[in-house]
């Protein structure tokens, strides 16, 4: 029993904290979210260290590590509220290769793995992270448990209030993905709520962070019991969600039966939680935190658009008390 | 990551079912009847002594099993699953025991240990006080030095257990001069003497699992003072830690039956069909389940890393939050049953109110979580 990274699990992190620090600070952040452009030479670095593929089998070009090994560079990608299209294509490329055909696999994971081509994944209707300029789009039906692949060019871009990610809609149809689209779909609530989970990380970092300096009545605000209760709510909806997310990824290689329960519960927990936990970053920062200039909306804005991708708390507590009681029909969308 | 449990750990846990099989716990009393269940739980401590099992924390040199961390949480998790009570000397086991391992003489240990395990010698805890709750270190009960011992008088409230104690782990003021922090010092009281009066104390379930000591003029040896004179507060601190560790794994699991519970009942009669229902417990599932994943990850911290993370101050406000949530949506689906006196529903609403102030206010944990694991700066205290 380690509920904990492995060492070789904890380098990938270390590495990927430190990277993003240095070469994605929130100037970096706040200058493509204010141009609308990904931040490129951030992604062509992701991409030579090969983490859009890091969970794609090495047959495929990948490097063959599991579903917790991306949930650890996607926290941090949330963490750092990098911008870049690795989230779309990290998902689509699960997705393809959980569910899709051996040509659909050979065709779209080399490249999505390499980053010659970038992904996305996402459901009719909804916003659709890193859909606008991605060459392939995942397109799932969450009630009925069903994928298709379709082409970019049908996405009709949509500016989203998260300036992060090129968010985009599209239509249902397109080329079926012959295999598992259950799984599929579990694993991309798995790794959007480990980009919740670190956008949770960060807020409650820069909270802490800003009541021990900001001084009222002649005392820092975070002396108030009325600031740190709050503030202790954050930890604890950002600890509950690493704790089940982490739980979650292990049973998608380790444990796939309890996956379904498990993705259901991380994106149902996080999503609700990571909204109240950006939500509690700007009260916490008072009026400043109301301001474009102070970087805590970035993260509300991201956790907004990750806790709505797939079905927020709602849906997915809908479906963990179906899966519960043995009932799929209580499922809701 | 690697959530599974060792061969060893496995082989302990089947020991363990096969031995629970075998030794089932039985029916608990009616409810109201204190006495039959405090009988009923020291018949289970017993059994559970007999097997081998009471001390399954204890290091073997003080007749325990020496389990590890995980072991005991997989004990906990298991005595739940068979539905067994909690041994009838849950506070020497988990509290007085351990605490006189750390602080206690060898005389202490070899005098006082072995009738904890056994039951022979049941203990209770006299802390906290009528003025003295959640800012224990201002307990103002007093221990005055007379000849070789020491006279005690003041009151103690909210101690489970006292009717049946032999011992009581007291904490009194022995320096009134001395800083709030400084001058108390740790004791064992024996409970019967006539200067000890314990009256009932009725909670707002009717029942009373718990009491008032009225002390006056008590007497208590020097050899019964642990860890000194004057250092009552760090050795209290060790029992106050001790508290949450094991109990979090069982209090997760009957959190758990409670829900399969409500599960069910609202299946059979349909309000499961109603989505605000399916959402209510929905949610209860997933915060059970988060319990249940932060206690395993709690306990991989300190197994890891040898240090606890921010997991051990978080469960219990979520544990009681959850419970006191859970009989809520009970009034809700189950409905007029769950309101009618008697009924373990009803049981369960007004016990759980109980969850969020005992054993630390969830208002108090939610000040030591942010002051201690996120380092926010003290709040004011007068």
């Amino acid at each position: 029993m380690r509920f904990h990274l492995s060492d070789d699990q904890r380098e990938i992190q270390r590495t990927a904290r430190d990277l993003l620090a240095d070469r994605s600070p929130f100037a970096r952040v706040r200058e493509h979210a204010e141009a609308g452009r990904y931040d490129e030479a951030l992604w062509r670095e992701l991409c030579e260290l090969g983490w859009p593929g890091i969970a794609v089998a090495e047959e495929h070009g990948g490097q063959g590590m599991g579903a917790v090994e991306l949930a650890v560079i996607l926290e941090e990608l949330g963490y750092a509220c990098a911008v870049t299209p690795l989230l779309g294509s990290a998902l689509a490329a699960g997705a393809i290769a959980a569910a899709g055909s051996d040509d659909q696999r050979e065709r779209w994971l080399p490249g999505l793995a390499s980053g010659e081509l970038r992904g996305a994944l996402g459901a009719a209707g909804q916003l659709v992270p890193d859909a606008a300029g991605a060459d392939v789009v995942v397109v799932v039906d969450p009630v009925a448990r069903t994928a298709t692949l379709q082409d970019g060019g049908a996405v009709e871009p949509v500016e989203a209030i998260d300036p992060t990610r090129r968010y985009g809609l599209v239509a249902a149809g397109g080329e079926p993905l012959p295999g598992d689209a259950g799984a599929a779909i579990d694993r991309a609530l798995v790794a959007i709520a480990a980009d919740l989970v670190g956008v949770s990380a960060r807020a409650v970092e820069m909270t802490v962070a800003y009541v021990k300096e900001r001084r009222q009545f002649g005392v820092p605000v975070g002396s108030f019991q009325a600031v740190q209760h709050r503030a202790a709510q954050m930890l604890l909806d950002t600890e509950g969600g690493r704790a089940v997310t982490l739980y979650a990824a292990w049973t998608a290689d380790a444990e796939p039966a309890a996956l379904p329960m498990a993705a259901a519960m991380a994106k149902a927990w996080t999503s609700e939680r990571g909204r109240d936990v950006t939500a509690s970053a700007i009260q916490l920062h008072g009026g400043i935190g109301f301001t474009w200039e102070a970087d805590v909306h970035w993260l509300f804005k991201r956790a907004q658009l990750g806790a709505a991708l797939l079905g927020g708390g709602g849906a997915h507590r809908a479906r963990v008390a179906a899966l519960q009681a043995g009932r799929a029909e209580l499922t809701a969308a | 990551m690697d959530l599974t449990f060792t061969g060893e750990q496995l082989a302990f846990r089947d020991e363990l079912r096969a031995w629970l099989r075998d030794n089932p716990p039985g029916e608990r009393p009616p409810g109201g009847d204190e006495d039959a269940v405090f009988a009923w739980q020291r018949d289970w401590q017993r059994r559970l002594h007999e097997g081998g099992w009471a001390g399954v924390h204890w290091p073997a040199e003080f007749g325990g099993r020496g389990a590890s961390l995980t072991e005991t949480a997989i004990f906990f998790e298991e005595l739940g699953r068979a539905r067994a009570p909690l041994p009838a000397n849950v506070l020497g086991l988990l509290l007085g025991g351990p605490t006189l391992m750390v602080w206690g003489t060898d005389e202490q240990k070899e005098r006082y240990l072995p009738p904890i395990l056994s039951a022979e010698e049941i203990w209770c805890q006299g802390f906290s006080e009528p003025d003295a709750g959640s800012d224990l270190a201002s307990l103002k009960t007093r221990a005055v030095r007379d000849g070789d011992g020491w006279v005690v008088t003041g009151q103690k409230v909210w101690t489970s257990a006292a009717q049946y104690a032999k011992w009581c782990m007291l904490v009194a003021r022995t320096d009134p001069d001395a800083a709030k922090h400084k001058g108390l010092t740790y004791f064992l009281m024996g409970m019967e003497q006539d200067a000890v009066q314990v009256r009932p104390l009725k909670q707002i379930t009717g029942g009373a699992e718990f009491n008032e000591l009225f002390i006056e003029e008590a007497r208590i040896p020097d050899a019964n003072v642990v860890g000194g004179v004057g250092n009552g507060w760090k050795v209290a601190l060790t029992t106050l830690m001790n508290e949450r560790a094991g109990l979090a794994f069982f209090l997760q699991v009957r959190l758990r039956q409670q829900l399969d519970g409500l599960f069910e009942a609202a299946a059979s009669s349909g309000a499961l069909d109603d989505p605000r229902v399916a959402d209510t417990l929905g949610d209860l599932h997933v915060r059970t389940e988060v319990l249940r994943l932060m206690a395993w990850r709690g306990l991989s911290a300190i197994e890891t890393y040898g240090q606890p993370g921010p997991e051990g101050s978080l469960g219990k406000w979520l544990w009681s939050e959850t419970n006191q949530l859970l009989v809520q949506a009970a009034a809700d689906i189950v409905g007029a049953e769950a309101l009618t006196a008697g009924t373990p529903w009803a049981y369960e609403l007004l016990r759980a109110r109980g969850n969020s102030i005992e054993g630390g206010t969830t208002e108090i944990l939610k000040n030591i979580v942010a002051e201690r694991v996120m380092g926010l700066p003290r709040a004011g205290r007068a």
